[in-house]
């Protein structure tokens, strides 16, 4: 077989990654070890055992946000493919759409929603929902206590990041071969064989992709637990903030947590995407 | 294969040229003459001043109004919170010219040897600056600052959900209003409420009275007194009613009431903090003289009173402190109720029991610090 | 792909809470852009001012141009250079590729504040040897008997600082979106074209293209979003005269954001969606008149 020259095509990018992502983690690196005095310490991950509580709840909150956009977004994704192609092109701008208004602006809008006296309790309430649990229940219930929780938390996250998921894998279901699909029919395989022996696989390395574009940006995301979860309970991405930009200005200790938390995220991202080939070529023969 | 080749070179260095092109029209045109007199590919190269301030804390006219009478053009810049600011100084990623820090950040700048000493022959309008505000701790021979706005931290309530007036700064850590009570997200506010209560001073250094007021607050945490920590957002909470207590700045308070009249504004008996935000130079600001033209022009009366029209936070100037009654009614044609101008500009027996932030030893603020974490956990 | 039996009712009813969960906050923040009052939460009757308010408000016009210019520049330019890398990706073996895609996917995984600082320092440092270089040297010409100085210009953060740092952390997510596409690809169908004698340039534009164009749209859209919503790494690499609108809007949270922010969200979504319209519209005239010129 030839040599591809294929390979070449990703020159510009390697060098420009050279420079502007391998050269910055250096200094990240750099920093993680040293002191505001330029000297060399493993003090900055000594103190890391203090932050277990928060590196738990970071990736247990990303965790259940990317399941959840799964459990959302593959359906969506499915059901879109099965849709006209007008009805798709638009679709697909529609799920983006809400992004392109900033953040902060739609998480205040979360809030006013969920809070106390907000959209959603005052709409139970106009409903008579809260009579009608206080008389079965013999309970006494103004309100659904829904801000300041984590559930608030994930939801802040399923809203953001659930586009990245259906994108991907929306873009893998609707290119699947027919032939393939209309041979495993022929053969007798019923619709839920059909997905589950067929389109689930094939649809895999979307979902690999959207699981990646999910999680990894939730274990980092900052704002939405002090906006939506109150921010009594830290997550990681605000624990990095508070270094840079909290009182004690401190790039070394933040550096080095940034770093640890890169580290787990290449590890998961490692074993999933190990065992994403796997199944994939497991199908592909 | 080599077209391909000569087409990815080209098309990088295209992109290479455009950059570096892009990046020398900002120098020469933007951060001014001095650099890049040498680079000669200024396009009708005029004066600038590079500010940094907050969001929302000026009437932009102002801006309009500088540029048409001195034809010196203003990029302003806004930034989050002092420490953001702070953060980005640190790191060499901005050359601004004017910045409006609050008190203790201007003393640690100080400390730090980052600001320029101004000339006060540039600046005549300092001279109508109230002597309240003049040497104050984070300047004691007022050298480096023209002061910009002050004003008073307090505790915001809505009548409608507490009984009895509230005084104290205990109101902050009672049981009574568990779930209904925002505490500030900023170490130094929240951990200062507790100071104050404890009656110490909001500026020690004494580990062991901080740990007392950290412990105070935790145990209002894990007794679940507070809906959350909040800045901005507390005006959302306050308008519409999902929190009854709240600390935060007597200008915010009085836009707050614009939307619930229920609330109420005191500055508790135990003392607060009286802050200060005020206009410096950087040292390596490269418009020197643009920028103490800018600053002049901000400390004349107009540019206060308009300012203290828009944002509600009281002026330094003596002239606009005393005008800004009948200015106002002059504006809305309607007379300014004195209540609420007093939250806006305390009067002196407040200030009084306030005391005002000064830059803390570095070993305090990693405390504060780890403290704040904890408190997150 | 065709699943012949097209969406039940229950599955479309699916469809519709799901769009109302991501249009719910926007329907909330357009309303409340037509608010008398300057609360976002608290209705004080409909009026236009802040619409006008907005246009006298230079700040923000400035940084929605910025914003837009920045964005789409990067977009464009991140969008053909990840296309290209991911197809050189998978051209690849493993041994190359799997580190590769682990350096590619930092700028993902990092805490945007890491990246931002990192980029600052990183671009302080070599503006520095730059600028230094610079004062020292100039280039001396003789060209046709005159003699012509260039002087170096000298760098710093601006426009330009703000677009690479964009390009960097887009470029990572045309990747990721592009590269299920190519492994979905049959490999064989560019040594097909290949050995027909299509040139690989031919193979890379008939063949590759069309398959991966999905993937690539739907990158683009990723990577658009991204560079809009980004406030950390460009208040960290933007310099001192430029600034998007994110970053004005992170900036009024030491106060409040300021009403007028809604109004100019609620035009860009109303414009976007307006475009989308349109082009809808047309498409489907086109597509109606081709199936009249069939028939």
């Amino acid at each position: 077989m030839k040599k591809s020259k294929r390979p070449l095509l990703a020159i510009p990018y390697v060098v420009w990654m050279a420079i502007f992502v391998v050269a910055p983690i250096i200094m990240v690196v750099i920093y993680a070890f040293s002191t505001a005095g330029g000297g060399f310490t493993l003090e900055n991950f000594t103190r890391m055992g203090t932050y277990t509580v928060i590196f738990t709840r970071s990736f247990r909150l990303a965790l259940i946000a990317t399941v959840v956009c799964l459990l959302i977004g593959y359906p969506l994704s499915y059901m879109m493919a099965k849709e006209g192609p007008r009805f798709q092109r638009v679709g697909m701008m529609l799920i983006m759409l809400p992004m392109w208004v900033n953040f902060l602006l739609r998480t205040y809008s979360w809030m006013s929603i969920l809070e106390k006296n907000g959209l959603l309790n005052q709409f139970f309430s106009a409903i008579g929902l809260f009579d009608l649990i206080n008389a079965v229940f013999g309970t006494n219930i103004q309100y659904f206590h829904m801000i300041g929780t984590q559930g608030a938390v994930v939801l802040g996250m399923v809203y953001n990041y659930l586009p990245f998921m259906i994108l991907p894998i929306y873009s893998v279901i609707v290119k699947l071969d027919n032939s393939l699909l209309e041979a495993a029919r022929d053969l007798g395989a019923s619709s839920t064989a059909v997905f589950r022996k067929v389109i689930f696989p094939l649809s895999l390395p979307g979902i690999l992709s959207g699981v990646t574009m999910v999680f990894v940006p939730s274990v980092s995301t900052f704002a939405i637990s002090r906006l939506l979860g109150g921010g009594t309970q830290m997550l990681l991405g605000d624990l990095i903030e508070q270094q840079f930009l909290g009182g004690a200005y401190n790039p070394h200790l933040g550096s080095a947590i940034a770093l640890v938390m890169m580290i787990i995220v290449v590890v998961c991202m490692w074993i999933m995407n190990h065992f994403g080939e796997g199944e994939e070529q497991a199908v592909m023969l | 294969m080599k077209r391909i080749a000569a087409l990815a070179l080209a098309s990088s260095l295209a992109t290479g040229l455009l950059l570096t092109g892009c990046s020398v029209e900002h120098v020469s045109s933007e951060t001014g003459a001095p650099v890049s007199s040498g680079s000669g590919t200024e396009p009708g190269s005029g004066r600038v001043v590079n500010v940094c301030s907050w969001g929302e804390y000026i009437d932009t006219d102002l801006i309009d109004q500088f540029e048409e009478k001195t034809g010196i053009k203003v990029n302003y810049q806004t930034a989050e919170s002092n420490e953001a600011l702070y953060s980005l100084l640190k790191s060499g990623g901005a050359t601004f010219d004017v910045i409006v820090p609050s008190d203790y950040m201007i003393s640690q700048l100080i400390e730090e040897n980052m600001l320029a000493e101004l000339n006060y022959d540039n600046i005549p309008n300092f001279s109508k600056i109230d002597d309240r505000f003049k040497n104050l701790s984070y300047d004691p021979e007022n050298k480096y600052t023209v002061p910009y706005t002050w004003g008073t931290l307090g505790i915001i309530y809505n009548t409608a959900m507490v009984e009895e007036p509230i005084t104290s700064w205990s109101a902050m850590f009672d049981e009574q209003y568990a779930g209904d009570v925002l505490l500030i997200n900023n170490s130094r506010d929240a951990l200062g409420i507790a100071l104050y209560y404890l009656g110490y001073s909001v500026n020690t250094t004494d580990e062991a009275q901080i740990r007392e007021a950290f412990q105070l607050i935790s145990d209002a945490v894990s007794a679940g007194v507070y809906q959350g920590k909040v800045m901005d957002e507390v005006f959302q909470k306050m308008e519409q009613g999902n929190a009854a207590i709240s600390t935060y700045y007597a200008g915010d308070y009085l836009t707050m009431l614009e939307n619930n009249p229920d609330l109420a504004y005191v500055v508790p008996e135990e003392g607060s903090n009286w802050f200060v935000d005020a206009m410096c130079v950087l040292k390596d600001a490269q418009n020197k003289d643009e920028a103490e033209e800018w600053i002049n022009f901000m400390a004349s009366t107009e540019a206060n009173l308009a300012n203290m029209d828009y944002i509600w936070y009281a002026s330094p100037n003596t002239e606009a402190l005393e005008q800004y009654p009948a200015y106002y009614e002059e504006t809305y044609g309607e007379p300014l109720d004195l209540e609420l101008y007093e939250i806006m500009a305390a009067p002196q027996e407040v200030l009084d029991r306030c005391e005002s932030y000064l830059v803390l030893p570095e070993a305090t603020r990693a405390l504060y610090n780890d403290l704040w974490i904890e408190l997150g956990l | 792909m065709n699943l012949r039996k097209k969406n039940g009712l229950l599955n479309r009813c699916f469809m519709g809470l799901v769009f109302l969960f991501l249009y719910a906050p926007i329907f909330l923040l357009i309303i409340f852009s037509f608010n008398a009052g300057n609360s976002s939460v608290v209705w004080k009757g409909f009026s236009v001012r802040w619409y006008a308010e907005l246009f006298q408000n230079r700040i923000i016009m400035q940084s929605v141009y910025t914003t837009l210019l920045v964005s789409l520049l990067a977009t464009a330019i991140a969008t053909v250079a990840g296309t290209l890398a991911a197809v050189g990706f998978y051209a690849m073996r493993r041994r190359w590729r799997d580190p590769l895609m682990t350096v590619n996917s930092i700028p993902m995984m990092n805490a945007d504040i890491v990246t931002g600082v990192s980029l600052c320092l990183l671009f302080v440092a070599i503006f520095g040897f730059w600028n230094d270089f610079a004062e020292h040297y100039r280039l001396v010409i003789n060209l046709f008997g005159e003699v012509y100085r260039i002087t170096f210009p000298k760098l710093s953060l601006g426009f330009g600082t703000l677009l690479i740092a964009h390009i960097t952390f887009n470029i990572p997510y045309i990747i990721l979106s592009v590269g299920p596409k190519l492994r979905q690809m049959d490999k064989n169908l560019v040594d097909a074209a290949q050995d027909l004698g299509c040139t690989w340039f031919q193979a890379f534009w008939k063949v590759i293209l069309p398959e991966i164009m999905p993937g690539i749209v739907s990158g683009a859209l990723i990577a658009f979003t991204m560079s809009v919503d980004d406030f950390v790494i460009s208040y960290f690499t933007a310099g001192s005269a430029t600034s998007t609108l994110a970053m004005a809007i992170y900036g009024m949270t030491k106060k409040r954001v300021s009403p007028e922010i809604n109004a100019v969200s609620t035009l860009l979504f109303v414009t976007v969606l307006a475009l989308l319209a349109i082009v809808n519209i047309r498409e489907s005239r086109a597509e109606a008149a081709a199936r009249r010129q069939h028939s």
